[in-house]
């Protein structure tokens, strides 16, 4: 748990409880949907989530207060995990808005919760670089931990169309198939979420090469994250087009979208941790 | 305020009786009419259905008694006799007609559990009674219950979203892959019985775009016509297969008709845009390598009636939740009944006491000499005040209190103890 002393950042229990309250029913009343396919229960989880999201941002700036002026939440790993849990969710939402489609939610949800927990039971935070802060930063940081979110939510829906598309194709439909969304939603679902990935990677690595050139004198513009990022992004604009023209639609493109997914892991922890000078901010 | 059920359905007769005791909607109101007339119902409704026809009706007198006469007049109405008629007909009162009613509103008394054609019957059966005149108090709210529990029961229960016929089963799978069919098309091989339940299925879903293709052009034609299709001349593969998103195909034939070479080409052409193709031939019409091609899902008739087992397993384990749904409304509609006659008795008991009121004024007040006009009229006004205070908390728990309401089960027995038998009505 967190020691006490100034790099300690604690959230206000009430808004901890109260976010986690909120996911918690969230998820409950999303699995009694996928189980039931009660309306009003989904709607119910929907409200739920928007709940969760609210009180889960006054954690996020109950956080960036405790580190003091022009800092930003997300300077240590437990920071970033918070707002990619709260970002994931508000992702999710957007897309369940935009799409009319519930049935997702249960498998979203367990992650946003072991994000926000995670986030804020770990220990407390052990370095701060120099510099990380500013609009700049905030952006770089913000957009990419925004487009690692949207790609995990391509990630889920993949794994959900394949599973259901081999449900189908061996005939084994069981009680849960006929809840699933159909399997050309989960596609469009999916290149949804990653179209908004490849957005906000794309922005967001641009304002990182900005900031790396404003603090040139202590960063290197060459860095095992960049070739990373650089692949990630060419993987996803393939899979974008595989999964919308061409013979690979379907399963193999699903198939894709879960590669590319556990290259983004690999950068977001292996290559941070231990091969990028520039991102060991934890 | 009784109610009386007298009919019968697939379980007690054979088709044979069913359908010389079934009712058009013309008859359905010429029979409501002559009820009401010859004083056998005061209230009535007539539903009949292709496995059902059933009459639910308040007799003026106790309930138990109307049963015979109803049967005696279902016999005259359709000219078969009694006898033939007494062996298949149920009778229901009360309690157990609107349990009845409710059972087969829910989907639950249908031949095919839970289906959903039913609740729009009873709908279409009461809108017409009511718009009659021929319903009542009583009739208007156990219909409108009974609705009610049509409706919760497929809101709450998965009792009718399963589907239960081979063809719905299979158009059910294609929205599994595609969802909505608004933007999809689909193409029939075959124009008999079997392509055309499958096209209607396809048309109540909405789909865009339908092509239908047989051996004879001539009943191609036919089912095009009627469903608003295309027809596509026979065997013309190449042109045929690229374009529809799900095929049906419900062909005699030997050999299969759309082998994998076939499928794998049409394939190519689509991009690997994903097909759907339910076989519905005996033998099958649809090569089994077909299922092994890159986004080709095939289903055949076995795969089929399998999911249809397994749904109706699924809708008979609902049986119990829809069934608590029944009971509680029963409950509600029981309560309502007895405040009704509680209130009916709570007012006949007034009369009665004001009856009494002036037969006392008349026979003692009037003999005391020394009361003047405005005495009497204070004394009688006094009398009424008591008698109104006694009636009134009784009589606004009444309207208050449902469970007293469902305590007071015989009320029947109350208005023996306070009426006498000449002042009942």
């Amino acid at each position: 748990m967190c020691p006490p002393g100034p790099r300690c950042i604690r959230v206000h229990y009430s808004l901890f409880n109260s976010t986690v309250v909120a996911y918690a029913l969230s998820f409950v009343l999303y699995l009694t949907f996928l189980k039931t396919g009660k309306a009003l229960t989904g709607r119910l989880g929907t409200l739920l989530l928007a709940a969760g999201l609210v009180t889960h941002y006054f954690a996020l700036l109950e956080r960036t207060r405790g580190l003091g002026p022009h800092a930003v939440p997300y300077h240590d790993l437990y920071g970033a995990m918070s707002l990619f849990g709260w970002l994931l969710a508000l992702t999710y939402l957007g897309l369940e808005l935009y799409h009319r489609q519930r049935t997702v939610g249960a498998l979203v949800l367990p992650f946003v919760l072991i994000f926000f927990v995670a986030a804020h039971v770990a220990p407390a935070d052990k370095l701060s670089p120099p510099g990380a802060h500013g609009p700049t930063f905030a952006f770089h940081v913000t957009l990419n931990i925004l487009a690692y979110s949207a790609f995990a939510l391509s990630f889920v829906l993949s794994v959900m169309f394949l599973i259901e598309e081999r449900f189908l194709r061996k005939h084994q439909l069981g009680d849960v198939v006929w809840r699933l969304p159909p399997l050309e939603l989960l596609e469009r679902m999916s290149r949804s979420s990653v179209l908004i990935g490849l957005v906000s990677i794309t922005v967001g690595t641009s304002f990182g090469f900005l900031w790396v050139y404003r603090l040139s004198d202590r960063y290197s513009f060459y860095d095992s994250k960049y070739a990373i990022t650089l692949l990630v992004l060419i993987l996803y604009v393939v899979y974008f087009w595989l999964a919308r023209t061409t013979a690979w639609r379907g399963a193999r493109a699903s198939k894709l979208c879960v590669f590319n997914f556990l290259l983004v892991f690999l950068s977001f922890t292996v290559v941070n941790l231990y091969l990028s000078h520039n991102h060991r901010f934890f | 305020m009784e109610i009386v059920l007298v009919g019968l359905n697939h379980r007690t007769a054979p088709v044979e009786v069913r359908e010389r005791v079934s009712f058009t909607a013309e008859q359905a109101r010429r029979a409501s009419e002559q009820l009401r007339s010859k004083g056998i119902l005061e209230e009535t409704l007539v539903l009949s259905t292709c496995n059902r026809s059933e009459v639910y009706g308040v007799p003026p007198e106790a309930s138990h008694d109307s049963a015979p006469g109803l049967s005696t007049f279902l016999s005259e109405f359709h000219s078969v006799r009694l006898e033939v008629l007494n062996g298949s007909l149920y009778h229901h009162y009360d309690r157990e007609a609107a349990r009845h009613l409710f059972r087969v509103a829910a989907g639950l008394d249908s031949m095919m559990l839970g289906e959903a054609e039913i609740l729009g019957q009873v709908r279409e059966a009461y809108r017409i009674a009511h718009e009659q005149g021929a319903t009542g108090p009583v009739l208007n709210r156990l219909f409108q219950g009974a609705l009610e529990v049509g409706k919760r029961v497929r809101a709450e229960t998965e009792l009718g979203t399963r589907p239960m016929s081979v063809a719905s089963a299979g158009v059910k799978l294609a929205e599994r892959i595609f969802g909505k069919f608004e933007e999809r098309s689909a193409l029939v091989l075959g124009a008999g019985t079997i392509s055309e339940q499958v096209i209607a299925q396809l048309r109540d879903r909405g789909i865009a775009r339908l092509f239908v293709m047989n051996r004879s052009k001539e009943r191609a034609d036919g089912l095009a016509k009627q469903y608003g299709g295309e027809v596509l001349p026979w065997g013309e593969w190449e042109r045929a297969l690229p374009v529809p998103d799900v095929i049906v195909s419900s062909v005699a034939t030997e050999e299969p008709v759309l082998r994998r070479e076939i499928v794998e080409r049409a394939m190519e052409k689509r991009s690997n845009r994903a097909l759907f193709l339910m076989d519905l031939g005996l033998p099958r019409n649809i090569d089994a390598a077909v299922g092994e091609l890159y986004n080709v899902y095939v289903y055949n008739m076995e795969d089929l009636n399998e999911i249809v087992a397994q749904n109706r397993h699924a809708r008979e384990n609902e049986i119990p939740k829809a069934d608590s749904i029944v009971e509680e409304h029963v409950g509600k509609f029981l309560s309502w009944q007895a405040s009704v006659e509680l209130v009916g008795l709570v007012n006949e008991l007034r009369s009665k006491l004001r009856e009494e009121r002036a037969q006392f004024v008349r026979s003692r007040v009037e003999s005391i000499q020394h009361l003047t006009e405005a005495d009497r009229t204070l004394l009688e006004n006094l009398m009424d005040d008591i008698l109104e205070s006694l009636l009134l908390e009784p009589a606004q728990r009444l309207r208050g209190d449902k469970d007293l309401c469902r305590k007071v089960r015989n009320v029947e027995a109350l208005r023996d103890l306070f009426l006498s038998r000449r002042e009942k009505l």
